[in-house]
Parts: structure tokens; C-alpha cells; sequence
């Protein structure tokens, strides 16, 4: 920098920022202080200070055994994200490392199918589902979350191997290497950092969708995002047990969140923005 | 170079996910086409009949159709304005020197992680709350009557909501872009004489208007799909004041057992989002590579 930046200009900058940042994360954080409070506590006014008690997490397994919707949870986020890597590996590395004319245009097709509206199929994969027996199934609602995010993955493990370079493959094809044993002497290797990008921002996708872990589940499979909107009726206002649920919902994602903030900008852009 | 039999290898590596794809494209699309042409109620399903356009007809001359088309472009617009103008002066902010900019950064993308139901909860009953809520606590403090934020503005409400939710993504990717500027370039006008305002308009905003596409594109693919946040907090009330085109769907196919209806009207979500993809794609294509 040519210009010196004054103590002043950085301290109001730090206040600006952070006052803002604060009221950003202020309902992340009130939810984590009231799931600390007792019921009556969470309703008597604003009070950043609670009795530090345990009892509504307590209260969450013991009465609606959260320990179910939230294992469910986890099978699907992490079940779909695996599923995905099986079927997008292969065709990531293909395109990546073998490309046609065509390449171009099937990547590009596989993103339009993205911006199909999920609701313009409600009708028949409800149908479907109410058929095959698949409704409130954990392995239906693994089959749907990752056919949903199977582009963004494909994508994403596309823009990665393509900057492995060629010329390592092509070496290796020289000195007699077989397909199989490119893929899992030379390219695995060096592909793992991209792949685990990949399914940690899939896990969080996963994790978080809100359409079809709600149309697909009543009980036996319902993630936490059914689970957490069964809450909405008026029975339910129960704040100090509902920050719990939430706090608990959003813990482990918020931290892996944290972790990945740049696979998520290229992620989530398709490369666009890196 | 790729040899014969690496290119074969590749097409069947590439085949299951093609096929995949293609399966999860076509079959279900074609199922609400012919699902959309039927009498079909799950409540009556002996009485099912061929119905021609009908359900097409119920849904154009049902007012509350138009009215959720609006709700969606109102929630749409509203939520992208929030965020690009809110994310562009956040992530101005936070590139500026200060300390602590890691937990910042940090604070400011969290609720991108939030998931919807939360997301919605947490604002309906502890912010939002005409009783108990943190802004009925701020009204008290001023002395001024709380507002009642979803019986009176519901939509408003959820914008308010989403938006929160999509910010922190806006500002990722934008702040993402603004940190690939180049220093000497800033550095260069400042020494030309270019104030604070026309660096901004001439040379930061033109540098980031790739990443301001992006944004505006993959937001409006997620936003018109919003659906948790309105079932969660106002479940399309009062009357349809917050029922959105998915919202609307949701009830035809779920709630009346329509099935006919709800195909309908999903085909005409199709046909608004492939509207908006090829109008977004048509205005802002220059910016796209």
C-alpha cells in the first residue's frame, strides 16, 4: 500500500465492522443463549444473560428423541454426498481428461437441469414415491438428494481435475501406466484435495435442504429440517427447547461452513467466481 | 493424446451420470405433462378423466394464481435487491484494513448455513414475535405499540427472512471479486486524482459486475424455489397475501389432493423459470465468459 493506513481509520473501520457483524450473527447467537435459558427465562423479555441450564437439551431427547431425526440427518447428508462421488467421478474425470466437442454442451446441460423448479416435479416424484413404498424411506430420500445436487457436483470436481495437468497423465501413459492404475496412482492423489471440497460443501447442501427432506418424510425418516418445521404449530412454541433443537441442527454445519468458504464461492458459482 | 480405447473408456464413465440425469429430467417432466391433462383427485381416484385444458383454465382464472406470480417476483426482486446492494457495501467493509477480519468474515457468512426452518423459526418467535420477540422489546423501549410483522406484512416478513439468509452469500462471492482487484490498478487511479466515488463506479463496480451476474443468477434459482420459510412462518397467509408460485403448488397437490391441478401448475413453473433463466442469461450474457 503506498498510502499508510492510520491507527484511527483502522480502529473506526474495526467498530463499523464489527457492530455490523454482530447484528448479522445476532439471531445465530440469541438462538445459543436462549437454548441455555429455561422456558419461562426465554419469554420474560431480552436478556443476553441466561441461567447457563441444560435442561431444554435434555428436554429435546427425552421428549421428541431428537438423537433420531438427527441421525437421519447425517445418513442422508453424508449417504447422498457419497452416491454422488460414485456416479460423478468417473464422468468429472472423463470430461475433465477426455474431452469431445460435445463436453462443452453436456456440462452446460447438466447445469440447466439445476434450474428445473423442484416444485414442477412435486406431482409425479410424490406419486412415485407413494407407489414404490419409497415415502419416509431413508434410501428414497437418499436417491433424490443426490440426483438434486448431482450437477453442482459434477461441476464442481470438473473445475478441479481440470487443473491437474495433463502432462503428468500423459507421462504415466508413456511409461505403460493402465487406466486403472492412472486413476489410482496419479490422479486420485492429487484429485483428493478437490473431492473433499466437493462433498463438504454437498454435505451442507444436503443437510440443509428444506423441500423434498419435508414432502418425502412424515416420521421414520425425517431429517432435522422436517423435524425443526414441525415446530411451527402453535403447540409447539416451546423457544428454549426449539433453540436447542436449533442449535444442535446448525452447530456442525456452521462449523464445517467456516472451513470451506472458498469451495463454497467456487461451488456454488460453478467455477464463475474463484 | 487420448487414444481409442481411453475415449471408449470415457464415454462409459461418462454414461452413468448422463443417464442419470437424463432419467431424473425427462420421466418425472413428462409424468406432470400427462399428470396436468387429468381430472386426478387422490381423493377420488376411480373418477380419474382426461381434461383437456381445464386444469390450464382453473388456475389462469384463479385470482389467487396471479397473486402468488406476484408474491414470487415480489420476493424474488426484493431479496436480490437486499442482498447485492447490502452485500456490495458489506464486502467494501470487511476488505477495508481492520482487526479481527477472520471472525468478521466469519460472523457476517453464517446464516448461509443456517437451514431454512431454523432460519424462519428463529425470526418468526424470537426476533419478530408481536409479544415476546426481540423487536417487540425494542418497541417497548421507545415506547412505541409492536408491530405484528406477519399478520401485517407477511410477505415483507419473509423477504426480511430470506434475505438474511442469502446475504452472507452475496458478500462471500462479491468480497471473493473484490480482493482479485488489483492493487496497483487502485493505486494507479488514486494517484490520477480519482476520488473515492468515481474509483468506485469506474473501477471497482465494472470489476465486479461478473460476480455481480453470478449472483443475481444462481440467487434467482434458489429464490424462486423458496418454500420452508412461508410453511414455517405464515403457511401462505393471510388469504394468499404470502403464497408463492411453489407455496400455491404445494397446496393444489398436497393439501386438495389435486393432482391434475398441481401438474398444471408446476409445468407453468417450468415455463416462468425457463423464462427468467433465458431473460437473465439474454441480459447480462456479456458478462458470462
Amino acid at each position: 500500500m503506498a498510502r499508510a493506513v492510520t491507527t484511527r481509520t483502522k480502529a473506526i473501520n474495526t467498530a463499523v465492522a464489527w457492530t455490523l457483524a454482530l447484528v448479522i450473527f445476532f439471531p445465530i447467537l440469541y438462538t445459543i443463549i436462549t437454548s441455555l435459558k429455561t422456558e419461562s427465562e426465554a419469554i420474560a423479555g431480552f436478556d443476553l444473560i441466561p441461567s447457563f441450564t441444560i435442561e431444554s437439551y435434555i428436554a429435546v431427547q427425552t421428549q421428541n428423541d431428537y438423537f433420531k431425526p438427527f441421525m437421519n440427518s447425517v445418513i442422508l447428508a453424508v449417504g447422498s454426498t457419497i452416491l454422488a462421488l460414485i456416479v460423478a467421478i468417473p464422468a468429472a474425470w472423463a470430461m475433465a481428461f477426455s474431452p469431445t466437442k460435445r463436453t462443452k454442451d453436456i456440462l452446460m446441460w447438466m447445469l440447466s437441469t439445476k434450474m428445473m423448479p423442484a416444485v414442477a416435479v412435486l406431482v409425479p416424484i410424490y406419486l412415485i414415491f407413494l407407489r414404490t413404498g419409497l415415502m419416509d424411506t431413508r434410501i428414497g430420500l437418499t436417491v433424490m438428494l443426490m440426483l438434486i445436487n448431482l450437477p453442482i457436483v459434477i461441476w464442481m470436481l470438473y473445475t478441479y481435475f481440470r487443473e491437474i495437468p495433463g502432462e503428468i497423465l500423459e507421462a504415466a501413459r508413456m511409461d505403460g501406466a493402465s487406466l486403472w492404475n492412472e486413476i489410482v496412482y496419479i490422479l486420485t492423489p492429487m484429485a483428493v484435495p478437490g473431492i473433499a471440497s466437493t462433498m463438504l460443501l454437498n454435505i451442507i447442501l444436503a443437510w440443509n435442504e428444506s423441500f423434498w427432506t419435508i414432502q418425502l418424510t412424515t416420521t421414520n425418516a425425517a431429517p432435522l429440517t422436517a423435524f425443526i418445521a414441525s415446530f411451527s404449530s402453535p403447540q409447539g412454541l416451546f423457544w428454549a427447547k426449539l433453540s436447542a433443537a436449533s442449535t444442535l441442527a446448525i452447530a456442525p454445519i456452521l462449523i464445517m461452513g467456516w472451513f470451506s468458504q472458498k469451495q463454497l464461492v467456487r461451488g456454488l458459482t460453478f467455477g464463475a467466481v474463484k | 493424446m487420448a487414444t481409442r480405447q481411453t475415449q471408449s473408456l470415457a464415454t462409459i464413465m461418462r454414461a452413468p451420470a448422463i443417464i442419470l440425469l437424463m432419467i431424473w429430467m425427462v420421466v418425472p417432466l413428462a409424468m406432470t405433462l400427462y399428470f396436468s391433462f387429468l381430472n386426478y383427485n387422490l381423493l377420488n381416484p376411480a373418477n380419474t378423466s382426461w381434461a383437456g385444458f381445464f386444469n390450464y383454465r382453473y388456475f389462469y382464472t384463479d385470482p389467487a394464481f396471479f397473486e402468488s406470480i406476484w408474491n414470487t417476483l415480489v420476493l424474488v426482486l426484493g431479496v436480490l435487491l437486499i442482498t447485492i446492494i447490502g452485500g456490495i457495501a458489506i464486502a467494501l467493509l470487511i476488505d477495508q484494513p481492520m482487526f479481527g477480519q477472520g471472525i468478521v468474515r466469519i460472523l457476517v457468512i453464517s446464516p448461509f448455513f443456517v437451514m431454512p426452518p431454523v432460519a424462519a423459526l428463529v425470526w418468526k418467535n424470537m426476533i419478530m414475535n408481536p409479544s415476546y420477540g426481540v423487536f417487540a422489546d425494542i418497541a417497548h423501549f421507545f415506547g412505541v405499540a409492536p408491530v405484528d410483522w406477519f399478520a401485517q406484512y407477511p410477505l415483507f416478513s419473509i423477504i426480511v427472512i430470506v434475505a438474511w439468509q442469502w446475504l452472507p452469500f452475496a458478500t462471500l462471492i462479491l468480497l471473493t471479486s473484490l480482493q482479485s482487484l488489483d492493487g496497483e490498478q487502485k493505486e494507479a487511479a488514486e494517484m490520477d486524482g480519482a476520488g473515492v466515488v468515481s474509483r468506485f463506479i469506474y473501477l471497482t463496480l465494472p470489476h465486479m459486475a461478473r460476480a455481480i451476474t453470478v449472483v443475481i443468477l444462481i440467487q434467482t434459482i434458489f429464490l424462486l424455489g423458496v418454500y420452508a420459510e412461508i410453511l414455517v412462518t405464515t403457511n401462505g397467509g393471510p388469504g394468499y397475501a404470502s403464497t408463492n408460485l411453489v407455496f400455491l403448488i404445494y397446496r393444489a397437490a398436497r393439501l386438495n389432493f389435486d393432482i391434475g391441478g398441481g401438474a398444471a401448475g408446476g409445468i407453468i413453473a417450468v415455463v416462468l423459470a425457463n423464462f427468467v433463466a433465458i431473460f437473465l442469461m439474454r441480459a447480462v450474457g456479456k458478462n458470462l465468459d
